[in-house]
């Protein structure tokens, strides 16, 4: 498929990362409109302190079928709904029934429902048989246009359009990478607590496109997303020995991890994807080794008599966190990715647990146990600025986004009822739930696709 | 119906032998004891008759006893666990016959990651108690299954005491 980007309307670095992502994919190409008008003036600065989400007008797009345009314009409300950042405006109120996409907007119709900006947009089949999906991001007050794209794609892509879309207008005004455009593998249960069925699964972050990886046999737990193929890797009980494994989530194709004399678990990739980093249990002890993809050789990275478990490279791979008893309580550790003169960073009353290093460098999340709660927070690598994210019974292993920005994470309340995912975003002010089929636990947020 | 279920499971694990059928032969009890192999096997389950078998799986589970349990965030045995695993000790003394795994189970109260150490760890407590009472190490093998298998659902003390155990489960394929 050809990418048509005419170079004197190229946006830099947004358009260029889009483009080049969705080349990849061969699955959309994206071009720039002419733009109606010249400069940007909104933008919204996220800080915790006092921060209204942005009211924003999404019309239904255009187009030879409105139904179409509706769903698109639904899963791009849904999406900048559940971010926070965004307060979308009820089209019933809106003034402007009409708005489309090849003239500029009657702002005035749009400032009296106090919109800031304004999305139009419109889809429709070409001569192909492709799906040409374009839209428009206003700023309403200073009477501009801030984003004119058009996406090709199969119909079957609908989905991903608007998801393509929602992160081109969250990214434009907040100045973030977005993160809709991803998906999330975790665990799906059904069947009675105490002999649960247990399945892999994949969705896409807003918790539509659910497809099975498993078929239930096996006890499947923790699975972690490569950044950068199509594979996953998880634990399992299937041959017996609970044990590492790797499945390609495109064939079907899995084998086990490593040739290890005992049970190994809390897998995870490294940053480049060619290393995964476990736990191996032998004995009492549990100890950190890796294993290289390509070589097949393995390393062991701590040699203690405590339990080191969840390892999580920073995002340069340079340094690892992980969880360690070794002090006696667990508490949260970061060491060289390649072992010895691990460090203590987390002295915050209670147990700390599951940290993950977020894509950005600048935050460790983890499940802090105190009493009897479970708490989601984050950290900064060197163990300061805690903030709790959402606390209660019984919250466990948070994930990022790709643009850590938000976190998704578990909850199961006890009893006979079971887990659900949630996501939340670093201030802890937006907590919203993640539909799924069943119970679901082990959330695991994969890259932006591309 | 349960003799398929284990029959099954046991055949999913690799193993086949004569103390898993036999486990399920004698059982009365619904399909429940599917679970039989991950410690779903609960002493109460074959009535107040102990009429077992001498020797037999029923006759460990009912007169000895399969399991200890643990303290919160404990691996250590309680004086009543190796009242318990004396008498496993002296029961497998005396049928060398079976091959023994032992399951380590953790409550819900812990992550996911964290209690398949700690279901580890209780498992080989309960291991190294045995050998040093003469079991032969070969014919011991560790499991854990972390929180994966509570055998009692509730979210209070009542159930949490329950779920932190070491199962012994004759059968269990030492020496795979």
């Amino acid at each position: 498929m050809s990418l048509i980007v005419p170079d004197h309307l190229r946006r830099g670095p947004l358009l260029s990362r889009r483009a080049a992502l969705l080349g990849a994919a061969g699955l959309a190409t994206v071009s720039a409109l002419r733009p109606m008008a010249a400069r940007a003036e909104i933008s919204i600065t996220i800080d915790r302190g006092n921060f209204q989400p942005l009211p924003i007008a999404i019309t239904d797009f255009g187009g030879a079928d409105p139904n179409l345009g509706a769903q698109i314009s639904a899963v791009i409300t849904n999406n900048l709904r559940r971010s926070g950042v965004f307060a979308p405006i009820d089209k019933k109120a809106f003034v402007d029934k009409a708005a489309g996409m090849d003239a500029a907007p009657q702002f005035e119709s749009w400032k009296v429902i106090n919109a800031q900006a304004l999305v139009t947009g419109r889809v429709i089949r070409d001569p192909s048989g492709r799906l040409k999906a374009e839209f428009r991001l206003w700023d309403v007050f200073a009477g501009q246009q801030l984003i004119g794209q058009q996406y090709f794609t199969d119909p079957n892509n609908w989905r991903r359009v608007a998801h393509i879309i929602s992160d081109a207008i969250y990214s434009r005004l907040t100045g973030d990478k977005g993160f809709f455009d991803s998906r999330v593998v975790f665990v799906d249960e059904t069947g009675p607590k105490d002999n649960r069925r247990k399945r892999l699964a994949i969705m896409d972050q807003d918790g539509f496109n659910v497809r099975y990886l498993t078929r239930g046999d096996d006890l499947v737990v923790t699975p972690r997303f490569s950044p950068n193929s199509q594979e996953v890797t998880y634990m399992s009980f299937g041959g017996g020995d609970p044990r590492v494994y790797l499945l390609n989530i495109e064939t079907g194709q899995r084998e086990v991890v490593g040739n290890f004399p005992g049970m190994t678990f809390a897998p995870r990739f490294s940053p480049d994807g060619q290393r995964i980093v476990m736990s191996l249990s032998q004995g009492a002890s549990s100890n950190l080794f890796a294993m290289d993809l390509r070589s097949r050789s393995t390393t062991r990275l701590t040699d203690t008599n405590a339990i080191d478990t969840s390892p999580s490279y920073s995002p340069d791979g340079a340094q690892m966190v992980f969880e360690s008893d070794r002090g006696g309580a667990p508490q949260i550790y970061v060491m060289p990715a390649g072992g010895g003169g691990a460090r203590r960073v987390s002295f915050g009353e209670g147990r700390y647990s599951t940290p993950v290093w977020s894509p950005r460098g600048d935050y460790i999340a983890f499940t802090k146990q105190k009493g009897g709660t479970f708490a989601i927070g984050i950290m900064k690598p060197d163990g300061s600025g805690e903030r709790i994210l959402t606390e209660g019974f019984h919250n466990e292993g948070p994930t990022w986004a790709p643009n850590g920005r938000y976190l998704m994470f578990f909850r199961d309340a006890g009893g006979s009822g079971g887990a659900k995912i949630f996501m939340v975003d670093i201030t802890g002010r937006v907590e919203v739930p993640v539909p799924s089929p069943a119970f679901a636990s082990d959330p695991a947020w994969g890259p932006l696709l591309g | 119906m349960t003799g398929t279920i284990a029959v099954a499971k046991a055949a999913k694990l690799g193993i086949v032998l004569a103390a898993a059928l036999t486990l399920a032969a004698c059982s009365s009890n619904k399909a429940a004891d599917g679970a039989g192999g991950m410690g779903g096997a609960g002493a109460g389950r074959f009535g107040a008759g102990g009429a077992a078998t001498p020797g037999s799986a029923q006759d460990f589970i009912v007169n000895v006893g399969d399991r200890v349990f643990f303290e919160t965030d404990s691996t250590d045995l309680t004086p009543t666990a190796t009242a318990t695993l004396d008498k496993q000790a002296q029961w497998l003394g005396q049928y060398p016959r079976y091959a023994i795994t032992i399951e380590g189970h953790a409550d819900e109260r812990g992550t996911r990651e964290y209690n398949f150490a700690l279901g580890a760890r209780r498992a080989q407590a309960a291991r190294d108690y045995l050998v040093s009472r003469g079991v032969n190490a070969s014919r011991l093998k560790t499991i854990s299954y972390g929180k994966e298998r509570p055998v009692a659902v509730c979210d209070d003390i009542s159930c949490w005491s329950q779920n932190r155990r070491a199962v012994t489960v004759l059968g269990g394929g030492a020496g795979m």
